[in-house]
């Protein structure tokens, strides 16, 4: 285990402990975004949403003779849906709470995503074994190639979220006086979802689906509890995803039965729990 | 720094035929206002008259009909030379922001997305914050001011802009004595030095002592002119409906 933590365990799990590091920044960083514009449950049904995608991408990849789990091919599926979720919420939130447009876009889409993976596995067509790890993610077995597209992908998040820290931090905080600032607010928000959805793609075989949005959501309110600046609690938070992310890498590599998703939440819930023990609760300020 | 005006007696703010609807509730009916350069105006009327709906609608933060020229150009083009300060009730105030960084916040067209924060805009902001009184206060967390150093905080980042014409949303509106006279002091040395400022207004007793002219709304413009001309018992009691007792300075 040893080994692990400090890069000794071989060059490719060194390459996957990097890359999952690299994706905790990036979902650290989006994440404190995220929850300071109040958007953190949208990301969620986005990340839900990807799922019939993958199904549809694996089919259709099976379909022509390929195999069914060739990761891009199964992100671009993933974003295609994901976006049409997104479509969804905003369409639906002209007609009910966003809270329950959010919740229904999310239960229709993951519940026909289920339903896709298992016709799949009963038509034994494309090599389908494995392929409920973008569920809960599997780093076990990664490909060389697929640790280097996360971690490429983290750095490019966290260069993006650099770029962008001033106007993020400006619609969140007075969106009005943002526009009156020539800011377009709808498009830092869809700029803003852009990138959870590349952190969610990337995290993909990581944490999967389902937990990614712990993974935004967690550290960015356990920095929030030690931050008094935007820039602090999203560099906060990007350093604790990133720690989080590297270590259940690490971990996960060590013992081949512990699954890495699940592993980094609860490192990162761990990392709340003490930040709410020792700040009582309170806000810096 | 501010650039000149195209012609000395331009004004700078038209408003002709405003209309606003939420709902098929009809908002705002027709509103007019002529601003001259350089004036300080107080919009006067009842509660829910549409007053901070004339300023968000005349900025395009509503959808609105009709049509609004700043300083003789489209609004969405006048935008750079206008400063709007929202109520306070607006803005979430456990956001992690301090003061200076709010202050920093009026600077973003100066600064752009990869411009350097540099010492002189920093400089600039420290000393918005002493025009309004709280150059000690920069450090602090937003959230932990009182609801008039808020609003001063929102008036030096309107200070940062640079503009030319101020709109302000009840700029008065639960803030302590000392807000108040620091607020109207800034708002008359802008004004002295070629500023136009509009602001919602609520306490009539206050409105000679302060504003230069008033624009008395309900729904509609009633009247609009100087204090001297237009702040009279006929024009508020139109306004404020013929049966309200309504106290008018002598």
């Amino acid at each position: 285990m040893w080994q692990a933590l400090t890069l000794q365990a071989g060059p490719n799990a060194a390459l996957v402990s990097l890359g999952a590091a690299l994706l905790g920044a990036a979902a650290g960083g989006a994440g404190a975004f995220l929850t300071l514009r109040r958007r953190a449950l949208v990301s969620d049904a986005l990340a839900h949403a990807t799922l019939p995608g993958i199904g549809l991408a694996f089919l259709a990849m099976a379909a022509l003779g390929g195999d069914g789990r060739f990761l891009p091919g199964l992100m671009v599926g993933a974003a295609a849906t994901a976006a049409l979720g997104l479509w969804a919420v905003q369409a639906l939130v002209r007609h009910l709470p966003e809270d329950a447009a959010t919740a229904a876009v999310l239960s229709t889409f993951y519940g026909f995503g289920i339903v896709m993976l298992t016709v799949i596995q009963s038509l034994g067509i494309g090599r389908p074994a494995g392929l409920e790890g973008v569920l809960l993610g599997a780093t076990a077995g990664m490909l060389r190639a697929e640790a280097v597209t996360i971690a490429l992908g983290g750095a490019a998040v966290l260069l993006a979220l650099w770029v962008l820290r001033r106007p993020l931090a400006m619609v969140a905080f007075d969106p009005l006086h943002a526009r009156m600032m020539g800011i377009n607010p709808a498009r830092m928000d869809l700029a803003l979802m852009m990138l959870v959805m590349a952190v969610v793609l990337v995290g993909l075989n990581v944490t999967g689906l389902i937990l990614i949005v712990a993974l935004l959501v967690t550290p960015a309110v356990a920095a929030r509890l030690w931050m008094g600046t935007v820039a602090g609690t999203a560099g906060l938070a990007a350093l604790i995803g990133a720690g989080c992310g590297y270590l259940g890498a690490a971990l996960s590599a060590s013992f081949p039965d512990l699954p890495t998703g699940p592993v980094i939440v609860l490192l990162a819930a761990a990392v709340f729990v003490l930040s709410l023990l020792l700040r009582g609760g309170r806000h810096y300020g | 720094m501010v650039p000149p005006t195209p012609f000395p007696n331009a004004e700078a703010l038209v408003v002709r035929g405003l209309t606003v609807r939420y709902d098929g509730r009809t908002a705002l009916e027709g509103a007019e206002a002529r601003v001259p350069v350089g004036t300080l105006t107080a919009i006067v009327g009842p509660n829910g008259a549409g007053k901070s709906t004339f300023l968000k609608g005349l900025l395009g933060l509503e959808p609105a009909e009709g049509e609004v020229r700043a300083f003789g150009q489209a609004v969405a083009t006048a935008l750079p030379r206008i400063a709007y300060v929202p109520q306070r009730a607006a803005v979430d105030w456990g956001f992690p922001v301090r003061v200076i960084d709010v202050v920093l916040m009026g600077a973003w067209r100066r600064m752009g997305l990869l411009g350097r924060l540099s010492p002189a805009l920093r400089d600039e902001a420290r000393e918005a914050l002493d025009r309004v009184g709280m150059a000690d206060l920069a450090a602090r967390q937003i959230g932990a001011l009182s609801g008039g150093q808020q609003q001063r905080v929102f008036i030096a980042r309107a200070l940062m802009q640079r503009a030319e014409l101020y709109l302000l949303d009840e700029p008065f509106a639960g803030v302590d004595a000392a807000t108040e006279a620091a607020i109207i002091a800034v708002l008359k040395g802008l004004r002295d030095k070629g500023a136009t400022i509009i602001a919602v207004h609520h306490d009539l007793s206050t409105v000679g002592a302060y504003f230069d002219r008033v624009l008395l709304l309900n729904h509609r413009t009633i009247a609009e002119g100087p204090v001297a001309t237009t702040f009279t018992r006929e024009a508020l009691a139109q306004t404020y409906g013929a049966g309200q007792l309504v106290a008018v300075p002598a």
